[in-house]
Protein backbone atom coordinates (compact mmCIF):
# COMPACT_ATOMS: atom_id res chain seq x y z
CA UNK A 1 0.00 0.00 0.00
CA UNK A 2 2.56 1.84 0.89
CA UNK A 3 4.39 1.17 -2.13
CA UNK A 4 1.79 2.32 -4.63
CA UNK A 5 0.82 5.61 -2.75
CA UNK A 6 4.69 6.68 -3.26
CA UNK A 7 4.67 5.11 -7.08
CA UNK A 8 1.62 7.20 -7.39
CA UNK A 9 3.17 10.72 -5.54
CA UNK A 10 6.25 9.56 -8.08
CA UNK A 11 3.95 9.52 -11.31
CA UNK A 12 1.60 12.97 -10.41
CA UNK A 13 5.25 14.41 -9.67
CA UNK A 14 6.84 13.39 -13.07
CA UNK A 15 3.25 14.04 -14.53
CA UNK A 16 3.54 17.72 -13.91
CA UNK A 17 7.18 17.84 -14.47
CA UNK A 18 6.33 16.97 -17.42
CA UNK A 19 3.77 19.12 -18.16
CA UNK A 20 5.70 21.99 -16.52
CA UNK A 21 8.29 21.75 -18.92
CA UNK A 22 6.35 21.36 -21.96
CA UNK A 23 4.68 24.88 -21.15
CA UNK A 24 6.86 27.59 -22.47
CA UNK A 25 8.36 29.55 -19.78
CA UNK A 26 7.30 32.95 -21.74
CA UNK A 27 4.63 33.09 -23.94
CA UNK A 28 4.15 35.90 -26.17
CA UNK A 29 0.51 36.09 -28.29
CA UNK A 30 -0.22 38.40 -30.47
CA UNK A 31 1.25 41.47 -28.87
CA UNK A 32 1.30 44.98 -30.54
CA UNK A 33 3.65 48.01 -29.51
CA UNK A 34 4.60 50.89 -30.87
CA UNK A 35 6.84 53.15 -29.77
CA UNK A 36 6.44 57.30 -30.69
CA UNK A 37 3.70 56.22 -32.69
CA UNK A 38 6.68 54.01 -34.78
CA UNK A 39 5.48 50.27 -35.24
CA UNK A 40 7.75 48.05 -33.40
CA UNK A 41 5.88 44.79 -33.48
CA UNK A 42 2.74 43.91 -35.19
CA UNK A 43 0.73 41.08 -33.86
CA UNK A 44 4.04 39.31 -32.72
CA UNK A 45 3.41 35.46 -31.53
CA UNK A 46 6.43 33.77 -29.78
CA UNK A 47 7.17 31.38 -27.15
CA UNK A 48 10.11 30.84 -24.88
CA UNK A 49 10.92 26.92 -24.18
CA UNK A 50 11.63 26.51 -20.22
CA UNK A 51 14.80 25.07 -19.36
CA UNK A 52 16.81 25.91 -22.91
CA UNK A 53 18.74 28.89 -24.25
CA UNK A 54 16.96 30.67 -26.85
CA UNK A 55 18.33 32.97 -29.06
CA UNK A 56 16.48 36.35 -30.22
CA UNK A 57 18.38 37.79 -33.40
CA UNK A 58 17.37 40.34 -35.90
CA UNK A 59 18.33 43.08 -37.86
CA UNK A 60 19.26 46.25 -36.31
CA UNK A 61 16.70 48.75 -35.08
CA UNK A 62 14.33 45.84 -34.77
CA UNK A 63 13.44 45.89 -30.85
CA UNK A 64 15.15 43.05 -29.66
CA UNK A 65 15.91 44.39 -26.58
CA UNK A 66 12.31 45.84 -26.24
CA UNK A 67 10.97 42.56 -26.16
CA UNK A 68 13.32 42.00 -23.67
CA UNK A 69 11.77 45.05 -21.56
CA UNK A 70 8.04 43.85 -22.34
CA UNK A 71 8.94 40.57 -20.97
CA UNK A 72 10.42 42.22 -17.77
CA UNK A 73 7.38 44.35 -17.57
CA UNK A 74 9.14 47.79 -18.19
CA UNK A 75 7.36 48.28 -21.08
CA UNK A 76 3.71 47.07 -21.75
CA UNK A 77 2.23 46.18 -24.97
CA UNK A 78 -0.61 48.23 -26.65
CA UNK A 79 -2.76 44.64 -27.47
CA UNK A 80 -2.12 40.80 -27.10
CA UNK A 81 -1.38 38.85 -24.09
CA UNK A 82 2.37 38.09 -22.69
CA UNK A 83 2.64 35.38 -20.32
CA UNK A 84 5.85 34.63 -17.86
CA UNK A 85 5.20 31.39 -16.12
CA UNK A 86 1.62 31.69 -17.11
CA UNK A 87 1.35 34.95 -14.92
CA UNK A 88 0.01 37.49 -17.49
CA UNK A 89 2.92 40.39 -17.10
CA UNK A 90 0.80 43.30 -18.68
CA UNK A 91 -2.33 42.73 -15.99
CA UNK A 92 -0.22 43.07 -12.82
CA UNK A 93 -0.03 46.16 -10.40
CA UNK A 94 3.66 47.78 -10.17
CA UNK A 95 4.10 45.88 -6.83
CA UNK A 96 3.11 42.18 -8.57
CA UNK A 97 5.79 43.18 -10.90
CA UNK A 98 8.78 43.83 -8.46
CA UNK A 99 7.57 40.78 -6.98
CA UNK A 100 7.77 38.84 -10.33
CA UNK A 101 10.70 40.48 -11.06
CA UNK A 102 12.79 39.18 -8.14
CA UNK A 103 12.40 35.62 -10.42
CA UNK A 104 14.01 37.10 -13.44
CA UNK A 105 18.07 38.16 -13.84
CA UNK A 106 18.77 40.74 -16.46
CA UNK A 107 22.78 41.07 -17.64
CA UNK A 108 22.51 44.38 -19.86
CA UNK A 109 24.27 45.48 -21.85
CA UNK A 110 26.76 48.16 -19.77
CA UNK A 111 26.69 45.65 -16.92
CA UNK A 112 24.63 48.54 -15.60
CA UNK A 113 26.31 48.00 -11.88
CA UNK A 114 25.92 50.58 -9.13
CA UNK A 115 28.80 52.83 -9.49
CA UNK A 116 29.36 53.52 -5.73
CA UNK A 117 29.18 50.29 -4.72
CA UNK A 118 32.38 47.67 -4.74
CA UNK A 119 32.32 44.34 -6.45
CA UNK A 120 31.09 42.59 -3.53
CA UNK A 121 28.46 44.92 -2.97
CA UNK A 122 26.79 44.76 -5.91
CA UNK A 123 26.58 41.15 -5.94
CA UNK A 124 25.16 41.45 -2.67
CA UNK A 125 22.70 44.07 -3.29
CA UNK A 126 19.93 41.58 -4.07
CA UNK A 127 20.84 39.35 -1.09
CA UNK A 128 20.34 42.61 1.21
CA UNK A 129 16.94 44.03 -0.34
CA UNK A 130 15.59 41.33 -0.56
CA UNK A 131 16.23 38.36 1.81
CA UNK A 132 16.97 38.35 5.79
CA UNK A 133 19.94 36.28 5.48
CA UNK A 134 23.03 37.53 8.16
CA UNK A 135 25.97 38.99 6.89
CA UNK A 136 27.62 35.77 7.29
CA UNK A 137 25.21 34.06 5.06
CA UNK A 138 25.34 36.88 2.49
CA UNK A 139 29.20 36.47 2.53
CA UNK A 140 28.84 32.75 1.55
CA UNK A 141 26.35 33.35 -1.23
CA UNK A 142 28.24 36.20 -2.73
CA UNK A 143 32.28 34.32 -2.87
CA UNK A 144 29.91 31.58 -4.30
CA UNK A 145 28.23 33.59 -7.34
CA UNK A 146 31.57 35.59 -7.68
CA UNK A 147 33.69 31.84 -7.52
CA UNK A 148 31.25 30.73 -10.44
CA UNK A 149 31.80 33.78 -12.72
CA UNK A 150 35.41 33.24 -11.87
CA UNK A 151 36.22 36.80 -9.99
CA UNK A 152 36.23 35.99 -6.30
CA UNK A 153 39.68 37.95 -6.85
CA UNK A 154 37.75 40.59 -7.46
CA UNK A 155 35.66 41.27 -4.56
CA UNK A 156 36.93 44.73 -3.31
CA UNK A 157 37.21 46.10 -6.09
CA UNK A 158 35.45 49.52 -7.54
CA UNK A 159 33.03 48.77 -11.21
CA UNK A 160 35.68 51.86 -12.35
CA UNK A 161 38.75 49.48 -12.19
CA UNK A 162 36.71 46.83 -14.08
CA UNK A 163 37.44 46.05 -17.88
CA UNK A 164 34.46 46.08 -19.73
CA UNK A 165 33.90 41.90 -19.88
CA UNK A 166 34.37 41.87 -16.13
CA UNK A 167 32.12 44.30 -15.67
CA UNK A 168 29.54 42.48 -17.29
CA UNK A 169 30.98 38.88 -15.44
CA UNK A 170 30.20 40.73 -12.25
CA UNK A 171 26.80 41.98 -13.18
CA UNK A 172 25.94 38.05 -14.00
CA UNK A 173 27.00 37.31 -10.64
CA UNK A 174 24.56 39.77 -9.36
CA UNK A 175 21.41 38.23 -11.83
CA UNK A 176 22.01 35.07 -10.61
CA UNK A 177 22.61 36.00 -7.07
CA UNK A 178 18.88 35.14 -5.76
CA UNK A 179 18.82 32.22 -8.28
CA UNK A 180 16.37 33.28 -10.43
CA UNK A 181 13.98 30.93 -12.99
CA UNK A 182 15.11 33.03 -15.98
CA UNK A 183 18.19 35.17 -17.08
CA UNK A 184 17.82 37.66 -19.83
CA UNK A 185 21.22 38.66 -21.79
CA UNK A 186 21.18 42.00 -23.79
CA UNK A 187 24.02 42.00 -26.27
CA UNK A 188 26.19 40.22 -23.68
CA UNK A 189 29.43 39.81 -26.55
CA UNK A 190 29.39 43.55 -27.62
CA UNK A 191 32.93 44.55 -27.75
CA UNK A 192 34.49 41.72 -26.39
CA UNK A 193 37.94 39.94 -27.26
CA UNK A 194 37.53 36.43 -28.34
CA UNK A 195 38.98 35.58 -24.61
CA UNK A 196 36.18 37.23 -22.97
CA UNK A 197 33.79 36.28 -25.93
CA UNK A 198 34.56 32.70 -25.19
CA UNK A 199 34.25 33.35 -21.45
CA UNK A 200 31.02 34.46 -21.54
CA UNK A 201 29.82 31.81 -23.79
CA UNK A 202 30.86 29.35 -21.88
CA UNK A 203 29.02 31.12 -18.75
CA UNK A 204 25.95 31.52 -20.35
CA UNK A 205 26.15 27.69 -21.39
CA UNK A 206 27.30 26.41 -17.93
CA UNK A 207 25.02 28.46 -16.02
CA UNK A 208 22.12 27.82 -17.73
CA UNK A 209 22.80 23.70 -17.52
CA UNK A 210 24.03 23.98 -13.91
CA UNK A 211 21.56 26.49 -12.43
CA UNK A 212 18.06 24.53 -14.52
CA UNK A 213 17.88 28.30 -15.89
CA UNK A 214 15.60 29.84 -18.63
CA UNK A 215 17.69 31.88 -20.64
CA UNK A 216 17.26 34.43 -23.24
CA UNK A 217 19.99 36.05 -25.32
CA UNK A 218 19.90 38.90 -27.79
CA UNK A 219 22.45 39.00 -29.51
CA UNK A 220 24.39 40.47 -33.28
CA UNK A 221 26.95 38.39 -32.59
CA UNK A 222 25.34 35.47 -34.76
CA UNK A 223 27.34 32.18 -35.35
CA UNK A 224 28.45 32.68 -31.42
CA UNK A 225 25.08 32.82 -30.31
CA UNK A 226 23.76 29.88 -32.25
CA UNK A 227 26.39 28.10 -31.57
CA UNK A 228 24.77 27.49 -27.80
CA UNK A 229 21.24 28.47 -28.46
CA UNK A 230 18.67 25.39 -28.12
CA UNK A 231 15.49 27.83 -29.71
CA UNK A 232 16.16 30.95 -32.09
CA UNK A 233 13.55 33.93 -32.71
CA UNK A 234 14.12 35.97 -35.60
CA UNK A 235 12.65 39.61 -35.31
CA UNK A 236 12.15 41.36 -38.41
CA UNK A 237 9.40 43.91 -39.98
CA UNK A 238 7.34 43.83 -36.82
CA UNK A 239 7.04 40.25 -36.50
CA UNK A 240 8.70 36.81 -36.04
CA UNK A 241 10.26 35.65 -39.32
CA UNK A 242 11.59 32.41 -38.04
CA UNK A 243 11.38 30.19 -35.02
CA UNK A 244 12.97 27.20 -34.24
CA UNK A 245 15.85 25.58 -33.74
CA UNK A 246 19.42 26.86 -35.09
CA UNK A 247 19.46 23.77 -37.51
CA UNK A 248 16.30 24.56 -39.14
CA UNK A 249 17.02 28.11 -38.99
CA UNK A 250 20.68 27.32 -40.80
CA UNK A 251 18.44 25.30 -43.33
CA UNK A 252 15.80 27.62 -44.43
CA UNK A 253 15.54 28.90 -47.69
CA UNK A 254 13.63 32.27 -46.49
CA UNK A 255 15.13 35.03 -48.16
CA UNK A 256 15.19 37.08 -45.66
CA UNK A 257 16.54 34.66 -42.99
CA UNK A 258 19.32 33.55 -45.55
CA UNK A 259 20.34 37.46 -45.70
CA UNK A 260 20.51 37.81 -42.21
CA UNK A 261 22.62 34.37 -42.01
CA UNK A 262 25.01 35.28 -45.10
CA UNK A 263 25.36 38.87 -44.02
CA UNK A 264 24.33 40.51 -47.48
CA UNK A 265 23.93 43.92 -48.06
CA UNK A 266 21.19 43.99 -49.74
CA UNK A 267 18.17 41.71 -50.09
CA UNK A 268 14.53 41.73 -47.92
CA UNK A 269 16.04 44.26 -45.78
CA UNK A 270 16.95 47.09 -48.15
CA UNK A 271 20.82 48.77 -48.31
CA UNK A 272 19.07 52.22 -49.33
CA UNK A 273 16.98 53.98 -46.73
CA UNK A 274 13.54 54.37 -48.78
CA UNK A 275 14.39 57.26 -50.74
CA UNK A 276 13.34 59.38 -54.03
CA UNK A 277 15.59 58.07 -57.13
CA UNK A 278 18.87 59.35 -57.75
CA UNK A 279 18.70 61.03 -60.68
CA UNK A 280 15.72 62.79 -59.43
CA UNK A 281 17.10 64.40 -56.06
CA UNK A 282 20.52 65.39 -58.82
CA UNK A 283 18.33 66.77 -60.71
CA UNK B 1 -1.93 80.73 -38.48
CA UNK B 2 -4.24 77.43 -37.69
CA UNK B 3 -0.49 75.96 -37.54
CA UNK B 4 0.76 78.35 -34.61
CA UNK B 5 -2.21 77.48 -32.67
CA UNK B 6 -1.96 73.82 -32.79
CA UNK B 7 2.11 74.19 -32.16
CA UNK B 8 0.66 76.23 -28.89
CA UNK B 9 -2.21 73.76 -28.24
CA UNK B 10 0.82 70.57 -28.55
CA UNK B 11 3.19 72.40 -26.17
CA UNK B 12 0.27 73.21 -23.75
CA UNK B 13 -0.79 69.54 -23.29
CA UNK B 14 2.89 68.52 -23.19
CA UNK B 15 3.12 70.78 -20.28
CA UNK B 16 0.13 69.43 -18.43
CA UNK B 17 1.23 65.99 -19.07
CA UNK B 18 4.68 66.38 -17.47
CA UNK B 19 3.34 68.17 -14.48
CA UNK B 20 0.64 64.88 -14.45
CA UNK B 21 3.76 62.69 -14.78
CA UNK B 22 6.14 64.42 -12.17
CA UNK B 23 3.10 64.42 -9.43
CA UNK B 24 2.57 61.43 -10.09
CA UNK B 25 6.01 60.27 -9.87
CA UNK B 26 6.56 62.04 -6.83
CA UNK B 27 3.06 60.09 -5.40
CA UNK B 28 4.35 56.65 -5.75
CA UNK B 29 8.01 57.71 -4.47
CA UNK B 30 6.63 59.25 -1.26
CA UNK B 31 3.49 57.27 -0.59
CA UNK B 32 4.41 54.19 -1.66
CA UNK B 33 5.24 51.64 0.47
CA UNK B 34 8.57 51.29 2.35
CA UNK B 35 11.20 49.80 4.50
CA UNK B 36 11.37 52.28 6.81
CA UNK B 37 15.04 51.42 8.46
CA UNK B 38 16.54 51.12 4.94
CA UNK B 39 14.25 54.13 3.92
CA UNK B 40 16.13 56.59 6.75
CA UNK B 41 19.35 55.34 6.16
CA UNK B 42 19.16 56.20 2.87
CA UNK B 43 17.98 59.97 3.74
CA UNK B 44 20.67 60.66 6.24
CA UNK B 45 23.00 59.73 3.55
CA UNK B 46 21.47 62.22 1.17
CA UNK B 47 21.11 65.34 3.73
CA UNK B 48 24.98 64.90 3.85
CA UNK B 49 25.39 64.76 -0.10
CA UNK B 50 22.49 67.47 -0.91
CA UNK B 51 22.67 69.56 3.00
CA UNK B 52 26.35 69.08 4.37
CA UNK B 53 28.30 69.73 0.84
CA UNK B 54 26.48 72.58 0.31
CA UNK B 55 27.28 74.47 3.80
CA UNK B 56 30.29 76.16 2.64
CA UNK B 57 28.66 78.12 -0.23
CA UNK B 58 25.73 79.22 2.38
CA UNK B 59 27.88 79.86 4.59
CA UNK B 60 30.52 82.08 2.40
CA UNK B 61 27.09 83.65 0.39
CA UNK B 62 25.15 84.37 3.95
CA UNK B 63 28.30 86.07 5.21
CA UNK B 64 28.95 88.17 1.94
CA UNK B 65 25.50 89.14 1.65
CA UNK B 66 24.97 90.28 5.28
CA UNK B 67 28.27 92.57 4.86
CA UNK B 68 26.82 93.95 1.99
CA UNK B 69 23.37 94.65 3.57
CA UNK B 70 25.21 96.28 5.96
CA UNK B 71 27.46 98.38 4.19
CA UNK B 72 24.55 99.77 2.24
CA UNK B 73 21.96 99.95 4.67
CA UNK B 74 24.62 102.32 6.79
CA UNK B 75 25.00 104.32 3.82
CA UNK B 76 21.23 105.16 3.30
CA UNK B 77 20.31 104.82 7.04
CA UNK B 78 22.87 107.70 7.95
CA UNK B 79 21.07 110.15 5.35
CA UNK B 80 18.00 110.13 7.85
CA UNK B 81 20.31 109.67 10.96
CA UNK B 82 18.72 106.17 11.81
CA UNK B 83 21.82 104.09 11.46
CA UNK B 84 21.19 102.36 14.84
CA UNK B 85 18.31 100.61 13.14
CA UNK B 86 20.94 99.08 10.81
CA UNK B 87 20.36 95.90 12.93
CA UNK B 88 16.62 96.06 11.88
CA UNK B 89 17.54 96.73 8.82
CA UNK B 90 19.68 93.69 8.38
CA UNK B 91 17.57 91.19 9.75
CA UNK B 92 14.12 91.58 8.95
CA UNK B 93 15.90 91.78 5.25
CA UNK B 94 17.63 88.41 5.87
CA UNK B 95 14.68 86.29 7.94
CA UNK B 96 11.54 87.70 5.17
CA UNK B 97 13.22 87.49 1.51
CA UNK B 98 17.15 86.98 0.53
CA UNK B 99 17.20 84.14 3.48
CA UNK B 100 14.87 81.60 1.84
CA UNK B 101 15.06 83.35 -1.64
CA UNK B 102 19.29 82.95 -2.09
CA UNK B 103 19.59 79.94 -0.26
CA UNK B 104 16.87 78.50 -2.51
CA UNK B 105 18.80 80.09 -6.00
CA UNK B 106 22.03 78.44 -4.16
CA UNK B 107 20.59 75.35 -3.55
CA UNK B 108 19.25 75.23 -6.85
CA UNK B 109 22.44 76.03 -8.36
CA UNK B 110 24.50 73.84 -6.01
CA UNK B 111 22.37 70.68 -4.86
CA UNK B 112 19.87 70.72 -7.37
CA UNK B 113 21.71 70.51 -10.81
CA UNK B 114 23.59 67.89 -8.51
CA UNK B 115 20.96 65.69 -8.48
CA UNK B 116 19.61 66.05 -11.73
CA UNK B 117 22.74 65.02 -13.15
CA UNK B 118 23.63 61.99 -10.78
CA UNK B 119 19.65 60.86 -11.24
CA UNK B 120 20.42 61.43 -15.27
CA UNK B 121 23.61 59.26 -15.03
CA UNK B 122 22.11 56.47 -13.49
CA UNK B 123 19.46 56.22 -16.28
CA UNK B 124 21.74 56.67 -18.68
CA UNK B 125 23.67 53.89 -17.47
CA UNK B 126 21.32 51.58 -17.20
CA UNK B 127 21.26 51.24 -12.98
CA UNK B 128 17.40 52.52 -12.94
CA UNK B 129 16.59 49.54 -14.88
CA UNK B 130 18.97 47.51 -13.41
CA UNK B 131 16.94 48.40 -9.88
CA UNK B 132 13.85 47.79 -11.49
CA UNK B 133 14.99 44.53 -13.08
CA UNK B 134 16.12 43.55 -9.03
CA UNK B 135 12.86 44.07 -8.12
CA UNK B 136 13.66 47.19 -6.13
CA UNK B 137 11.15 50.15 -6.88
CA UNK B 138 13.66 53.27 -8.19
CA UNK B 139 10.96 56.01 -6.96
CA UNK B 140 11.36 54.02 -3.38
CA UNK B 141 15.25 53.74 -3.76
CA UNK B 142 16.91 56.77 -5.38
CA UNK B 143 13.98 59.32 -5.96
CA UNK B 144 11.94 59.47 -2.33
CA UNK B 145 15.41 60.18 -0.30
CA UNK B 146 16.60 62.65 -2.09
CA UNK B 147 13.57 64.43 -2.48
CA UNK B 148 13.20 64.53 1.48
CA UNK B 149 16.80 65.19 1.91
CA UNK B 150 16.42 68.17 0.04
CA UNK B 151 12.99 69.07 2.09
CA UNK B 152 14.77 68.91 5.45
CA UNK B 153 17.99 70.61 4.40
CA UNK B 154 16.95 73.45 2.40
CA UNK B 155 14.98 75.14 5.69
CA UNK B 156 18.20 74.52 7.99
CA UNK B 157 20.27 75.89 5.41
CA UNK B 158 18.41 79.13 4.69
CA UNK B 159 18.51 79.45 8.95
CA UNK B 160 22.32 78.97 8.50
CA UNK B 161 22.48 81.43 5.59
CA UNK B 162 20.17 84.21 8.13
CA UNK B 163 22.18 84.28 11.12
CA UNK B 164 25.42 84.18 9.10
CA UNK B 165 24.25 86.40 7.28
CA UNK B 166 23.07 88.66 10.56
CA UNK B 167 27.06 88.25 11.53
CA UNK B 168 28.44 89.67 8.42
CA UNK B 169 25.90 92.88 9.19
CA UNK B 170 27.36 92.90 12.76
CA UNK B 171 30.69 92.73 11.14
CA UNK B 172 30.54 95.65 8.98
CA UNK B 173 28.23 97.94 10.88
CA UNK B 174 29.32 97.17 14.27
CA UNK B 175 33.18 96.56 14.12
CA UNK B 176 34.35 98.42 10.99
CA UNK B 177 31.51 101.50 10.30
CA UNK B 178 30.97 102.37 14.43
CA UNK B 179 27.07 101.52 14.95
CA UNK B 180 26.47 101.30 18.27
CA UNK B 181 26.74 97.21 19.23
CA UNK B 182 23.58 97.35 21.63
CA UNK B 183 21.39 99.65 19.31
CA UNK B 184 22.37 97.08 16.38
CA UNK B 185 20.94 93.67 18.71
CA UNK B 186 18.41 95.13 21.03
CA UNK B 187 16.77 97.02 17.44
CA UNK B 188 17.19 93.24 16.01
CA UNK B 189 15.62 91.11 18.54
CA UNK B 190 12.81 94.06 19.11
CA UNK B 191 12.17 94.32 15.68
CA UNK B 192 11.99 90.62 14.40
CA UNK B 193 9.01 88.77 15.22
CA UNK B 194 9.13 85.35 15.45
CA UNK B 195 6.11 84.00 14.18
CA UNK B 196 5.60 86.84 11.55
CA UNK B 197 8.94 86.73 10.22
CA UNK B 198 11.05 83.75 11.14
CA UNK B 199 8.53 81.26 10.54
CA UNK B 200 7.27 82.70 7.39
CA UNK B 201 10.88 82.53 6.45
CA UNK B 202 11.15 78.75 7.36
CA UNK B 203 7.45 78.54 5.51
CA UNK B 204 8.75 79.86 2.34
CA UNK B 205 11.68 77.96 2.69
CA UNK B 206 9.87 74.63 2.65
CA UNK B 207 7.43 75.32 0.09
CA UNK B 208 10.95 76.52 -2.27
CA UNK B 209 12.41 73.13 -0.63
CA UNK B 210 9.60 71.06 -2.02
CA UNK B 211 9.96 72.63 -5.59
CA UNK B 212 13.05 73.04 -6.28
CA UNK B 213 14.15 69.19 -4.99
CA UNK B 214 10.48 67.94 -7.20
CA UNK B 215 11.77 70.17 -10.36
CA UNK B 216 15.22 68.46 -9.78
CA UNK B 217 14.64 64.68 -9.75
CA UNK B 218 11.79 65.08 -12.25
CA UNK B 219 14.27 66.44 -14.44
CA UNK B 220 16.90 63.68 -13.97
CA UNK B 221 14.50 60.63 -13.65
CA UNK B 222 12.63 61.98 -17.43
CA UNK B 223 15.69 63.16 -19.13
CA UNK B 224 16.27 61.36 -22.41
CA UNK B 225 19.50 59.51 -21.76
CA UNK B 226 22.24 60.93 -23.60
CA UNK B 227 24.90 63.50 -22.62
CA UNK B 228 23.37 66.15 -24.51
CA UNK B 229 19.86 64.58 -22.44
CA UNK B 230 21.52 65.16 -18.92
CA UNK B 231 23.16 68.59 -19.99
CA UNK B 232 19.63 70.05 -21.18
CA UNK B 233 17.92 68.27 -17.94
CA UNK B 234 20.78 70.00 -15.47
CA UNK B 235 20.01 73.50 -17.20
CA UNK B 236 16.65 73.04 -17.10
CA UNK B 237 16.65 72.36 -13.42
CA UNK B 238 18.56 75.33 -12.66
CA UNK B 239 16.35 77.56 -14.84
CA UNK B 240 13.37 76.10 -14.13
CA UNK B 241 13.90 76.00 -9.94
CA UNK B 242 15.06 79.58 -10.11
CA UNK B 243 12.16 80.92 -11.78
CA UNK B 244 9.95 79.14 -9.78
CA UNK B 245 11.36 80.35 -6.56
CA UNK B 246 10.97 84.02 -7.72
CA UNK B 247 7.59 83.36 -9.14
CA UNK B 248 6.40 81.95 -5.75
CA UNK B 249 8.41 84.10 -3.40
CA UNK B 250 6.05 87.05 -5.44
CA UNK B 251 3.18 85.33 -4.65
CA UNK B 252 4.15 84.06 -0.50
CA UNK B 253 4.87 87.90 0.42
CA UNK B 254 1.76 88.89 -1.45
CA UNK B 255 -0.23 86.22 0.86
CA UNK B 256 2.38 86.88 4.38
CA UNK B 257 3.38 90.68 4.15
CA UNK B 258 0.68 92.13 1.78
CA UNK B 259 -2.21 92.22 3.74
CA UNK B 260 -4.29 90.57 0.86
Amino acid sequence: MKASSATLRGQIKSKSLIMSIEIPFVEIDNISFRHHNRVIYESLSASVPRGKITAIVGPSGTGKTTLLRLIGGQLRPESGDLRVDGVSVQSLKRGELFVLRRRMGMLFQSGALFAELSVFENVAFPLRVHTNLDDELIRIVVLMKLEAVGLRGAEYLMPSELSGGMKRRVALARAIALDPDVIMYDEPFVGQDPIGLGVLLSLVKQLNQALGLTSIVVSHDLQETLSIADHVIMVANSVVAFEGSPESMKASSDLLVQQFLNGRPDGPVRFHFPARPLSEALS
Amino acid sequence: MIDHFARIGRSTLTHISDLGRASLMLGQAIFGRSNVGVHWRLIIDQVYVVGVLSLSIIVVSGLFIGMVLGLQGFTILTNYGSEQALGQMVALSLTRELGPVVTALLFAGRAGSALTAEIGLMKATEQLASLEMIGVDPLRRVIAPRFWAGFWSLPILSLVFVSVGCLGGALVGVSWLGVDSGSFWANMQSSVDFYDDVCNGIIKSIVFAIVVTWIAVYQGYSLIPTSEGIALATTRTVVFSSLAVLGLDFFLTAVMFGDI
